[in-house]
């Protein structure tokens, strides 16, 4: 039945975008707070990806218990930056942290591409073939349990930045960084702290990726893209049009890669950034400034 | 500038005129790269350094002029002296319509830069598709052979190609020192630095904003024309690839954002560098890909952290060859 066909097109591209969401989520909470545009996104990512893939060969660590150790060491990594570097530029112009972290972007992706080299590795888990029958819907294994990682870890962010004192204080930063520091806030620490968890996240957001994908160095530029496309069409700054963003950018990519061809798939991500950017320039979800 | 600077100048002007005689093929073809990216800088500067509109999608205006003066020449015969002013249209037309896009709808900082990566990767993807422009597989100019220097239709000896880039990069310079000095470069300056404060006093922004655009694209496409008509092959991979508008921005910022000069000198220093190290790393065997973009890569991080305003600038106080900060121009 071609109706059967669409609903499963669009359920696994729908999954697959809750990881981009996921991915996303890191760079927004990044530019939320600290104001600064992750221009090495998709190379932390990737290198995410690396790192699970490294677990997994090494350790026969499924990526999903590999999640949490590669956002541990992304976490620290992020940390490092916003306080060794990209601190120092939170006040300058715009193109100064673009370029920054460009220069920051190439050294990550050609680091990983002289210690891994071009060629791509996968992870092999022993549900890779795995299909799962929900109702009409007949879904990978992998597919569901990628997602419903990207889901877990979207609600410990929410709930850590409603409900903790740390998250408030991040969110406060965010609104007014002055009134902030005036209560007594420590700004430094807290950017480094975002940061950190920024890099965590899509570093968590790499690892369940393996499962989904083949790691190759040469991804990272187009997730970097990706990361933004999904920002801005679901709103910079807002947590919940990440998610959104990321689902809407999924299932289009998997709706034009059947219907049209594969290679245009991104071309239907640009052309629903380009409409999002000239119709509601501030996101879906996105609060007018 | 002191009249130290301008004889230094001069001096280099001199240099490069007379280079083709001493120099061999290798090191001509370095000049003749060295020259097109300090054109392309310059044309990229003018929106970026002097209207402070940040573009990262300038390979889009390089393909548009090269597929353009390329297509033409190929499919119609049209030599490249009459089609750059096709290749000029349509990229301006191009940076127009993004320009009207953005400044209309009020998209600014990051997310006009993300449009114009955004534009550029569909003209990546769309060009891969158009096998009028012969598809992904690439588009080719048919290799002249030795029939001489034929600047009507700009086939020839290397020694050719070189007076010709290196006459558009004095051209470019001229024209951004008129412009600059002009009233539209004095507004250009105002919308930079205060937009606000410029509209107050009555500059129309959207007009300023897309004239830099204009202009910028316009000469950018000429850049295209050069290569295409250059290297004789054009793949939409290259062309409009991301890497590529990067390369294209990288001379002005290491040089010197906003400055006649900086990206002249950013183009020598870069270039050169890399050709050095690619012989170094051949040199030593310690062959790695990914090293050179390594290096390129802490090298535009060491200079963005201790040289945020370019090289230029401050080489040009150490010399002696301005009067003073800011007034290189």
């Amino acid at each position: 039945m071609p109706f059967d066909y669409y609903l499963n097109i669009a359920a696994s591209g729908l999954l697959t975008g809750l990881v981009y969401g996921l991915a996303a989520l890191g760079l927004s909470v990044i530019f939320g707070v600290v104001r600064v545009v992750n221009f090495a996104h998709g190379e932390m990512m990737v290198a995410g990806m690396y790192g699970a893939v490294l677990l997994a060969s090494l350790l026969g660590l499924d990526p999903i218990l590999a999640a949490p150790i590669v956002a541990a060491v992304l976490f620290a990594f992020g940390w490092l930056l916003q306080r060794g570097l990209v601190n120092r530029f939170v006040e300058r112009p715009e193109h100064m942290q673009f370029i920054l972290l460009l220069g920051i972007a190439t050294i990550i992706l050609n680091a990983m591409l002289m210690l891994f080299g071009p060629d791509s590795r996968n992870v092999m888990v022993p549900y890779s073939f795995d299909t799962v029958e929900i109702g009409p819907l007949l879904l990978d294994a992998v597919r569901l349990r990628a997602g419903a990682g990207a889901i877990v870890v979207t609600v410990a962010l929410f709930a850590f930045f409603r409900f903790s004192r740390t998250g408030k204080a991040i969110r406060a930063c965010a609104d007014n960084p002055l009134g902030a520091r005036v209560v007594g806030l420590n700004i430094d620490g807290l950017y480094a702290l975002t940061f950190g968890i920024g890099a965590g996240v899509v570093g968590i957001a790499g690892a369940l990726m393996t499962l989904l994908v083949d790691s190759r160095p040469q991804l990272a530029p187009e997730y970097t893209l990706l990361s933004f496309i999904i920002v801005i069409v679901g709103g910079l700054g807002s947590l919940p049009g990440a998610l959104l963003g990321g689902m809407l950018i999924g299932f289009s990519e998997a709706m034009a890669g059947f219907l049209l061809d594969p290679s245009l798939k991104s071309l239907f991500s640009y052309g629903v950034l380009i409409v999002v950017l000239l119709l509601r320039p501030q996101g879906l979800l996105g609060k007018r400034s | 500038m002191t009249g130290r600077g301008i004889v230094l100048l001069a001096l280099c002007g001199a240099l490069l005129l007379a280079a083709p005689m001493v120099a061999d093929r290798y090191v001509l073809s370095v000049l003749t790269t060295v020259l097109w990216f300090a054109y392309v800088g310059q044309a990229w500067n003018v929106m970026m350094g002097f209207s402070g509109l940040l573009s990262l999608g300038h390979a889009l205006y390089v393909g548009l002029g090269a597929y353009a003066s390329a297509a033409l020449f190929v499919h119609f015969g049209i030599g490249p002296w009459a089609g750059m002013w096709v290749a000029m249209l349509a990229a301006t037309a191009a940076g127009c319509f993004i320009g009207f896009l953005g400044f209309r709808f009020g998209v600014r900082g990051v997310h006009f830069a993300l449009l114009t990566i955004a534009f550029a990767e569909v003209a990546r993807i769309g060009f891969d598709h158009l096998q009028w422009f012969g598809g992904s597989g690439g588009f080719f100019i048919p290799v002249a052979g030795d029939a001489g220097n034929d600047l009507l239709n700009l086939r020839g000896s290397p020694e050719l190609f070189y007076y010709v880039i290196l006459a558009l990069v004095l051209a470019a310079l001229a024209l951004s020192r008129v412009l600059l000095h002009s009233r539209l470069g004095y507004q250009w300056l105002a919308v930079r630095e205060e937009p606000e404060a410029a509209e107050a006093v009555g500059v129309d922004l959207f007009r300023a904003r897309i004239a830099a655009v204009a202009v910028s694209s316009a000469l950018t496409a000429l850049g295209g024309v050069f290569q295409a008509f250059y290297f004789n092959n054009l793949f939409p991979e290259q062309v409009f690839s991301m890497g590529r508008s990067i390369e294209i921005i990288l001379p002005a910022i290491v040089g010197g954002i906003g400055t006649l000069i900086g990206p002249i000198l950013g183009a020598f220093i870069l270039t050169p560098l890399g050709e050095v190290l690619t012989f170094l790393i051949e040199a030593t065997g310690f062959d790695l890909p990914g090293l050179k973009q390594l290096f390129y890569g802490v090298a535009l991080v060491v200079i963005v952290v201790y040289r945020p305003d370019g090289v230029w600038p401050w080489l040009a106080a150490r010399l002696g060859l301005v009067r003073r900060r800011g007034e290189d121009a």
